[in-house]
């Protein structure tokens, strides 16, 4: 395929940047929820 | 045991749900259908070669940015009117912003990669590119804004009226190739009667905006869920340094 490696940048670059933004979210919620018991979370 | 570990499943599964654990499974699914689509099942162009690959990743990106914006706007607004101001609303607006700028970067870094194979170039101060990445910029400072001091409800209105002004350059942007002369392309399919796209380009093309929607509605819960944690922790920490200060002031 032509192009191809700019082709995978972009969906690396997409999914990737993706991917560390959802683990940086679940990590630092994490770590706070720790402090916060089950029944004090409104969702749960 | 059994009830040890429901419990300490439950305390890992800080911000997660049923609904939220579900919605995950699909979307995963989505970006595997979405990429063997964009990357192998669909034709290449007759104009554009195989770079419009890049396009099933970089225009639901920009609508989802858009999307994102207007989130932001509109959970603003619903916290500056009175009848309806909660906290709730300015965490969804906080999260809704910073995901934004997560696929506003992702489609401004696809277009400059897109750009690279069709006009030679990475980058070029063309109207639609500059007014984009200006948006890009403002809320990267909207998001400044929110992390500056004070207490939530200040946060909560000088990000609010911020955000109302931000979302104006939304239609500066979308119209900017019909404003200036652009080397950027004008709408292929919103607004445009008569599309020309081949079905299965289109078909990937809405696909990867459903499965972009799945994403920002997943990441979206999380986001405000986390937020909504760390407002509780704040005013804890809050409640426990009056008090401290208080006991202080007694014991002198």
């Amino acid at each position: 395929m032509k192009d191809l490696g700019f082709i995978l940048a972009s969906y690396l670059v997409t999914f990737g940047s993706i991917g560390l933004f959802t683990f940086a979210v679940v990590r630092r919620a994490r770590r706070i929820g720790r402090q916060v018991p089950p029944e004090s979370r409104p969702w749960t | 045991m059994t009830a040890e570990v429901a419990d300490t499943s439950r305390r890992d599964r800080v911000t997660g749900t049923g609904f939220t654990r579900g919605l995950g499974v699909v979307t995963l699914l989505g970006i595997a259908w979405l990429v063997s689509f964009g990357l192998f099942v669909t034709p290449a162009d007759i104009n554009q070669g195989e770079s419009v690959r890049i396009m099933y990743a970089h225009v639901p990106g920009a609508w989802l940015a858009y999307l994102a914006f207007v989130v932001t706007a509109f959970s603003s607004a619903m916290y500056l009117f009175r009848r309806t101001r909660s906290l709730a609303w300015d965490r969804v607006a906080g999260a809704s912003a910073e995901i934004g700028v997560l696929f506003m970067g992702i489609s401004l870094v696809t277009g400059m990669l897109w750009g690279r194979l069709t006009w030679g170039t990475f980058w070029t101060w063309d109207a639609r590119l500059t007014t984009t990445a200006f948006l890009f910029i403002t809320y990267v400072g909207y998001l400044a804004v929110r992390n500056l001091g004070g207490t939530h409800h200040q946060r909560a209105r000088r990000s609010g009226v911020l955000a109302l002004l931000a979302v104006l350059e939304i239609p500066l942007v979308h119209f900017s190739v019909r404003l200036w002369n652009s080397l950027h392309q004008e709408a292929s399919v919103a607004g445009n009667t008569d599309v020309t796209m081949d079905g299965l380009m289109l078909f990937t093309l809405f696909l990867g905006v459903i499965v972009f929607t799945l994403m920002y509605v997943w990441m979206l819960l999380h986001r405000q869920r986390a937020l909504t944690l760390q407002d509780m922790m704040d005013d804890v920490g809050l409640d426990v340094a009056l008090e401290a200060r208080r006991a202080e002031a007694v014991a002198r």
